[in-house]
């Protein structure tokens, strides 16, 4: 048995990402400490690489694999956004490595690994290939997160997260093998067909989807299932941090859509409602409960959390709106836009986070930041700006997005859902701001011990200007994303 | 003598309550792990069944998948729960209190 070229084609890019990990793990004992950045670059030009694959197949749309794998410009897109997050994490951890002292060459390795089983994720159509990327892309993280394992904190967080991760992974293989007895089948094509003939009340389809609105809520951490989050967020090095909270929510986003909409998309009378009761829960907890953070990282833990809720209104209006509709495709979109958005002001404020050191230990409490515009302008600045595009307000990038999403909202007709999630948005204004008040309102106090210094290097000037521009631009000239998202969409029929 | 697929997925879903439910109350790390091996073995009793009842050998397939990302993960996570015994010497979930649950 040969496998036709075509198929090969189909998942080009997966197979330079995994041979690039393997190839990392393997040169990592041959090269020398002190160069371990070399297994960066390598890592960075098969990213490189694979964008430009994955650029030029935009337009085609291919079933490869008898069905197991789909190449269409809605895998595309979610995959240029994960490239470019990755590139950015790895320049990110170039510099924050060798400060943490975990300058370890596998580091780049799982960073592979895990990016290609997000990509596995998000261009499945079987859902045997969506668990499989799905494990491969949290055992990956589990490491991750555990990877300063001298330090007791990433220890727990990675226990947790392992724990908390298996738990949802087993919850949700169950609820895809109930979802096999039905359809015979595991394909998302023949599932529709299934649901299409069982018609939307029937137990075992109820409790399958269920099960499965649990395990990808676990995944997108959303409220009742975020508990692991905040603990997780803070533990891990900040760099694993940031890549967890944008591109694992990124590819888990990808995969929520289209199994729900795609496979079970006759059962979207029921999981409309669940996804809007998650949504207006993850709002409330997520907003309110960032206001009395006093660690950073945890205060962005709280923020990803109620960043989903306002990407699941995308989902919610996609699920309630009619098949083909124009609004159902602006829900999607809203979606995607939400997260390529979310993605460059995430990651801009953890690498703000990073930057910030106190004499070996992180500069991670709030408190850190007092006087930060004294001491530090241009961090100050920074961290201004993604604040205030996290909060929303124009002319940033999170204000398009927030935008897009209630736009959505009100042509399906949720209006008050829209008026919900702009109060929110106000409530997390006060948080986000506060940030910004203590780093401008208040003067550095004269400390005793070491002041937090900068731990700056060319790559982390790339990483701040690349988000910094992705935030300002992508606010001020929208309509290049709006375009891409509303091409890339998932078509439904 | 056939024996109907109720049994079965009554068995199945027995073996992953009792998963879950020892994932919640359990306090040993191992014990928990454990637990989620229940969870994802049910799942395999349910594949198994409902293939042999299908007649349909793709729920067979997808059961190898199921005990290889099953083995991957418990070497995972033993390695995570080795290296928390060395700092801890503890393997109770109790004792795991430096970031609030």
């Amino acid at each position: 048995m040969t496998l036709p070229l075509s198929d090969i084609f189909a998942v080009l890019p997966e197979l330079i990402v995994v041979t690039a990990a393997c190839l990392v793990l393997a040169l990592d004992p041959l090269t020398p400490s002190a160069r371990k950045s070399w297994l960066a670059w390598l890592s960075l030009a098969a990213l490189v690489a694979c964008f430009w694959i994955s650029a030029s197949q935009m337009g085609v749309t291919v079933l490869a694999f008898s069905g197991l794998v789909i190449l269409d410009p809605y895998a595309g897109f979610w995959k240029l956004l994960l490239y470019v997050v990755t590139g950015l994490t790895i320049l990110l951890s170039l510099a924050y490595l060798k400060e943490e002292r975990i300058n370890l060459g596998e580091y780049y390795g799982f960073i592979l690994l895990s990016l290609s089983g997000m990509m596995i994720m998000v261009s499945a159509a079987d859902l045997l290939t969506i668990y499989l990327g799905i494990e491969l892309m949290s055992m990956s993280l589990y490491v991750l997160a555990g990877f300063k394992r001298f330090e007791e904190r990433s220890l727990e967080a990675s226990a947790k997260y392992f724990v908390l991760g298996s738990f949802s992974s087993g919850i949700l293989l169950y609820g895809i093998s109930l979802l096999f007895g039905v359809a015979g089948s595991t394909r998302l094509q023949p599932i529709a067909a299934a649901v299409a003939i069982r018609g939307f009340d029937d137990p075992q389809l109820l409790i399958a989807m269920i099960l499965l609105v649990v395990g990808f809520g676990f995944k997108v951490s959303v409220v009742p299932f975020h508990m692991w989050t905040p603990d997780v967020y803070e533990g891990a090095p900040t760099s694993v941090t940031a890549f967890m909270a944008v591109a694992s929510k990124a590819a888990s986003f990808g995969a929520l859509l289209r199994v729900f909409l795609e496979g079970l998309g006759g059962l979207k009378a029921n999981w409309y409602v669940l996804f809007l009761i998650v949504s207006v829960a993850t709002l409330i907890l997520g907003n309110v409960v960032a206001i009395v953070q006093t660690n950073i990282k945890r205060m962005l833990a709280y923020s990803s959390i109620a960043h989903a809720g306002y990407a699941l209104i995308g989902m919610v209006v996609a699920g309630q709106t009619e098949a083909g509709s124009a609004v159902r495709s602006l829900g999607v979109s809203s979606v995607m836009l939400y997260l390529a958005v979310y993605a460059f002001m995430t990651l801009g404020a953890f690498t703000v986070v990073a930057l910030l050191r106190k004499g070996g230990l992180e500069g991670e409490e709030i408190e850190d930041f007092t006087g930060l515009a004294k001491r530090q302008p241009l961090a100050a600045l920074l961290m201004l700006v993604f604040m205030a595009s996290l909060a929303g307000i124009p002319p940033t990038a999170g204000f398009i997005g927030k935008f897009y999403v209630f736009l959505a909202a009100v042509k399906a007709g949720l209006a008050w859902l829209a008026v919900v999630a702009v109060l929110f948005a106000a409530v997390s204004a006060y948080y986000y701001l506060r940030v910004v008040m203590v780093m401008y309102m208040r003067d550095p106090e004269p400390a005793e011990g070491p002041l937090p210094r900068l731990a700056t290097s060319p790559a982390l000037t790339v990483v701040l200007a690349s988000t910094l521009g992705g935030v300002v631009l992508l606010g001020l000239f929208p309509n290049a994303l709006v375009w891409v998202t509303s091409f890339a969409v998932l078509i439904l029929k | 003598m056939n024996v109907p697929l109720s049994y079965y997925l009554i068995l199945s879903a027995i073996v992953f309550t009792t998963g879950v439910v020892g994932v919640l109350i359990r306090r040993n790390i191992i014990i928990i792990l454990l637990s989620i091996e229940l969870m994802l073995n049910a799942t395999n009793i349910n594949f198994v069944a409902f293939s042999y009842y299908l007649q349909n050998i793709a729920g067979q397939v997808f059961v190898f998948f199921a005990l290889t990302v099953a083995a991957a993960e418990v070497a995972v996570g033993l390695a995570i729960i080795i290296a928390l015994y060395r700092t801890k010497a503890s393997i109770n979930v109790d004792d795991f209190q430096l970031l609030k649950w």
